[in-house]
């Protein structure tokens, strides 16, 4: 009971920060509703016994990357009108569609979802040999996840690489 | 009841509360401490020595008047004070003061929570402190300020890359995120990990001064350059709030290296028996005087060196410092693979 209530709280504000995110004028404004919104995920993931994830969602998520948004937002003129999209008919026609695309999603989810109740989650963290969520996620990232895991990180290499090459011409 | 909630609360209370009149008196203490070394006397005139002068300071800076600039971001502008002092205060939940001890009857541990992912807790927090400094400069809406923030968070991204690698040695040597897993690792390993981690140690010190912006790494509140830093436009109780938040985070780095690389609440030498007498002063006495040890050398620091230059700042922290952190890693990694295999 104490648990669903935590939970429908929780969503609420995520959801009310999220809508915050895409409807506030100023951009500074909404990235720091965007800061809040991932704190309040990293609630749920303590909610949900991962606290590795939670902090991981903290000092990623909430510390690194928003910080270097809000740097680019800070140093980047936003307060000019954009100029190169200025017809609003074919805007708007897209976005009617991707958000019809994104409502029949969710829907399907949700009658898929009711159908496969009483499967249960945790088989997973149960037949693993070490205990602790910081162990069992180590444990799935180099078992059966290894190869996911290194080909991100290879990208996040190529990234960082690309990154250096762009802003340094002479080497 | 009482265990789960009553004791907490009060553990809570009592934490914040030591913290806050530490910070004031941490003020005091570098003012005295570099007035000395200064050949000064430093404040004398409030209460026998200046003892009362934190006092004195509070009431002024409350009774001030409370500006807010025409042109700057209201909601930000007050925001920005409140998002620095947080982190640094809510950091205190998973430091170990001590162990469990029995007091009036009833086991009490010496910590307020003991997650089992705590030193990442403390670094996640700290990451979310630079907001605060960012938020101040750019809610000002004037030059100096916002110059002083991007300086400073500049700063302190770079830092907390050489800090943090070196946490990743010491996680390597203890096995586990706890803080008082670290603790209880140093009391079985019969050695501070200052001893076998002296690089990490000297990198994180160093990393430390450079995160809570002290000499010689104040670059962001260079006076001579930016007339103060990214709290120029702020006044009374707001400025308080900056100026307690960046002692409670040197509080918060002292007692984080006392924890992982000088035994945190364990007596010097704790597994020799003939010095056993010294069990008789508490753990925590232990934990608040080397403390207050490393408080002392951050003001010593700032008492004897010159400030560093931005670029000379900046290439010391990706040139020196987190190469060294990764060697060191590399290193401790081989080291110990070998020790198991043995």
């Amino acid at each position: 009971m104490g648990e669903a209530i935590a939970f429908y709280t929780l969503a609420a504000f995520i959801l009310g920060f999220a809508v915050l995110v895409v409807s506030t004028k100023d951009t500074v404004h909404s990235v720091l509703f965007l800061v809040l919104d991932f704190l309040f995920v990293a609630a749920l993931y303590v909610l949900l016994s991962a606290p590795f994830l939670a902090v991981i969602q903290i000092l990623v998520y909430a510390g690194g990357i928003v910080v270097l948004y809000l740097f680019v937002v800070m140093l980047v003129n936003l307060k000019r009108p954009p100029e190169a999209h200025q017809d609003p008919r074919r805007r708007s026609k897209l976005g009617f569609g991707l958000s019809v695309a994104v409502l029949l999603e969710l829907v399907a989810v949700g009658l898929i979802g009711v159908n496969e109740t009483g499967r249960p989650v945790t088989a997973a963290a149960s037949v693993m040999p070490v205990s602790g969520n910081t162990e069992q996620v180590g444990w799935l990232l180099y078992t059966s996840y290894l190869i996911p895991f290194e080909i991100a990180s290879m990208l996040l290499l190529v990234a960082m690489i690309g990154a250096i090459v762009l802003a340094k011409r002479e080497l | 009841m009482i265990d789960s909630f009553v004791v907490p609360l009060l553990k809570i209370l009592i934490v914040l509360n030591a913290t806050l009149v530490g910070v004031t008196y941490m003020v005091l203490l570098e003012r005295k401490v570099i007035a000395w070394t200064q050949s000064r006397l430093g404040p004398m005139r409030v209460g026998p020595y200046g003892i009362l002068q934190p006092v004195a300071d509070a009431v002024k800076l409350m009774i001030k008047e409370d500006i807010t600039p025409v042109r700057a971001d209201k909601w930000v502008f007050t925001a920005a004070p409140i998002i620095s002092m947080v982190p640094a205060l809510i950091v205190y939940a998973v430091i170990p003061f001590g162990p469990e001890v029995s007091l009036f009857g009833r086991r009490v541990s010496l910590f307020i929570t003991d997650v089992n992912v705590g030193l990442l807790y403390v670094v996640s927090v700290a990451s979310v402190g630079v907001y605060g400094i960012i938020l101040a400069g750019y809610a000002s809406n004037s030059k100096y300020p916002l110059l002083a923030s991007l300086r400073a968070s500049a700063q302190l991204i770079s830092y907390e890359v050489a800090v943090t690698l070196t946490l990743v040695s010491v996680i390597l040597m203890s096995g586990t995120l706890s803080m008082v897993g670290i603790v209880n690792a140093q009391y079985n390993g019969n050695v501070w990990f200052a001893f076998v981690q002296p690089v990490a140690f000297v990198i994180f010190f160093i990393g430390g001064l450079a995160e809570t912006n002290r000499a010689p790494f104040d670059m962001p509140e260079a006076e001579q350059e930016l007339t103060g830093g990214f709290h120029t436009e702020y006044s009374g109780m707001r400025f308080a709030l900056f100026f307690l938040a960046e002692y409670a985070n040197m509080i918060v780095v002292a007692s984080v290296a006392t924890t992982l690389f000088f035994g945190g609440w364990l007596r010097p030498f704790p597994n020799v028996a003939f010095l056993r007498f010294l069990d008789l002063i508490p753990s925590w006495t232990w934990f608040l005087l080397k403390t207050f040890v490393f408080l002392y050398i951050f003001i010593w620091v700032r008492a004897t060196l010159p400030r560093y230059r931005y670029d000379q700042l900046m290439r010391l922290g990706w040139k020196v410092l987190i190469p060294l952190a990764i060697g060191n890693l590399v290193v401790t990694g081989i080291v110990k693979v070998l020790m198991v295999m043995w």
